[in-house]
């Protein structure tokens, strides 16, 4: 504690409370309530409320008694649908990074390459959505793919089918539901690397000979891999484990495990099961928060430098 | 260089733009329909319009969506600001990356994660010191500054980063307090950077449905949470007119904020 107020009052003379204020927020409000659910999926369901029991307890002979509980953890190890539901969410999650990379990608580049005035209203357009309701863009898609949706009723009138076709409720609605909501934080980061590129390299290119193709594999596309890396990760984690998707385009049979989560919470109650499950998620997540982080700081040391 | 799109990106481009737009454009038209039916187009009518006006659940929620949002957008700016300070002008103190770690891990967390978490926190806070007295407008407001401010901080970071620093130097040297500094220097340079950090806050905060579902007690439900137990069970032409007043509040706001941007410049 002493050095950072040493540190501080060396380099802007400023108060501890800059500091301490946001940092305390954080942890009482962010890191503190992982530690509790960490405690809570090893505590013993019980029912009252909370539906949990304490990890510690005194005995009337004044011994502290800690009881560390795996059984949330081997229940959830035995259970083949909560495996399948990690599963399921880590390939749905994949399937919407790829996706949203396959149409996000050649979208930035096209902005990138537009003229400037072009640039800010494509810019604008592709963050548009982004503010509006999340929920409600979700919900537009039942209207669409349901089997009175409008494409089955287009379908339909035109001839071509005479049953509904099931686009809705299975694993490609939710897929599609993660491309159309991601897709704008896939086409920032990947915008801010590409417009960043000095096309000078690939007219260099093209003049020492090069195809179109070559020229993109080897000048364009690592200059733009940090974007890349970004755009899929800011994607890719909070999609494993997205709710509203699958909720309101899976269906029953599309079991991600942030509804799964939602369900034991809410439905059953089951607290203790809940914080084991997003504690397993956690631990699927760390390694690509973990780069996603580092990437950040390189971000910002970069523009430090700059 | 410019304005050559290949045959290839221009067919990409348009399809992309047409897959973001497209699901908004039938909410819109829908809205107006006249049938309950809402994927069958009987005629033109406002009466969906009329009966939102009506629907006392849903104005009540988003009374309560706006209280929440516009305090909790507030707070975030005010602490995110303070974290972007401490990141950008105080060099390596102790614990700068542990620091850094957390003011950008909320905006990542899957929300179900976020919102279990804070809900075990109040619950197990309630029963040690009292505090926070049952769940509400207060738990969600508490949760949203938190969600916020992790974007705040990017926001008011990328800011700070640019801006130059000799003008607080200078100011500095001429015996400036740090606070003169701050207030007669920084604030206003980075004012368009709280200022859509504020704007950004408010959106994601009136956005949110999982974590304000997590924390949210009886009668405070949000307006998402109203939304969203309404859908559950198939489309209804209300929403349509809703989600079109909120997607023309919001297209008429971010193209006034455009228009600013590009003319300041």
């Amino acid at each position: 504690m002493k050095s950072i107020l040493r540190k501080l009052k060396l380099n802007f003379s400023s108060p501890f409370w800059v500091t301490a204020i946001p940092f305390g927020w954080l942890l009482l409000f962010f890191l503190i309530p992982f530690l509790i659910v960490l405690k809570i999926s090893f505590s013993d369901l019980r029912f009252g409320l909370p539906p949990y029991a304490p990890l510690m307890e005194w005995t009337s002979e004044g011994l502290l008694i800690i009881k560390i509980n795996l059984t949330n953890y081997t229940f959830i190890g035995t259970d083949s649908l909560y495996l399948f539901a990690y599963l399921d969410s880590l390939t749905i999650a994949l399937l919407g990074t790829i996706g949203c990379l396959c149409i996000g990608y050649p979208m930035a580049y096209g902005i990138a390459k537009a003229s400037p005035s072009k640039r800010t209203i494509l810019l604008m357009l592709v963050i548009l959505p982004f503010w509006t309701s999340f929920l409600l863009r979700v919900y537009a898609w039942i209207g669409i793919l349901s089997p009175q949706g409008y494409i089955n009723t287009l379908l339909i009138n035109l001839g071509l089918i005479s049953t509904p076709l099931s686009l809705i409720d299975n694993t490609f609605a939710t897929v599609l539901g993660i491309i159309y909501c991601y897709l704008p934080f896939m086409i920032l980061p990947l915008y801010a690397f590409l417009e960043k590129i000095d096309y000078a390299l690939l007219e260099a290119a093209y003049d020492l000979g090069a195809r179109p193709f070559q020229a993109f594999i080897r000048i364009i596309w690592p200059l733009s891999r940090p974007g890349v890396i970004a755009g899929s990760l800011l994607v890719f984690i909070p999609a494993v484990g997205e709710f509203v998707i699958p909720e309101l385009l899976g269906g029953s049979q599309t079991l991600m495990i942030g509804k799964v989560i939602w369900n034991e919470f809410f439905t059953n109650r089951t607290w203790p099961v809940a914080a084991a499950l997003a504690v397993i998620m956690l631990v699927f997540l760390i390694l690509p928060i973990a780069i996603f982080q580092r990437y950040q700081e390189q971000q910002v040391r970069f523009l430090d430098a700059e | 260089m410019q304005n050559k799109l290949s045959p290839f990106l221009k067919t990409v481009m348009i399809f992309g733009y047409a897959f973001l737009y497209l699901p908004i454009l039938t909410l819109i038209i829908f809205s107006f329909n006249s049938s309950r039916q809402v994927t069958v187009w009987q005629g033109f009518s406002t009466r969906w319009y009329t009966a939102l006006l009506q629907d006392e659940t849903l104005l009540k929620s988003l009374l309560i969506s706006l209280q929440v949002a516009t305090s909790a957008a507030t707070l975030a700016v005010i602490l995110g600001t303070l974290a972007a300070i401490s990141l950008v002008r105080f060099g390596r103190f102790k614990g700068r990356g542990f620091f850094g770690i957390l003011t950008t891990a909320p905006m990542i967390m899957p929300e179900v994660i976020t919102g279990l978490s804070l809900l075990l926190l109040f619950v197990g806070l309630e029963q040690i010191i009292g505090w926070p007295h049952g769940r509400g407008i207060f738990t969600i407001t508490l949760a949203h500054t938190t969600l916020c401010m992790a974007y705040v901080t990017i926001v008011v970071r990328g800011r700070l980063v640019d801006m130059d620093v000799s003008l607080e130097e200078a100011a500095l040297d001429l015996g400036a307090r740090p606070i003169k500094v701050f207030t007669a220097i920084i604030l206003p340079i980075i004012f368009p950077a709280l200022l859509s950090g504020w704007l950004l806050a408010f959106a994601l905060s009136l956005d949110d449905l999982v974590i304000a579902s997590f924390v949210a007690g009886p009668g405070s439900s949000t307006l998402p949470m109203v939304i969203f137990s309404s859908i559950r069970f198939g489309i209804t032409p209300q929403i349509n007119a809703l989600a079109t007043l909120i997607i023309s509040t919001v297209a008429i706001g971010v193209m006034i904020a455009g228009w600013l941007m590009h003319r300041n410049k």
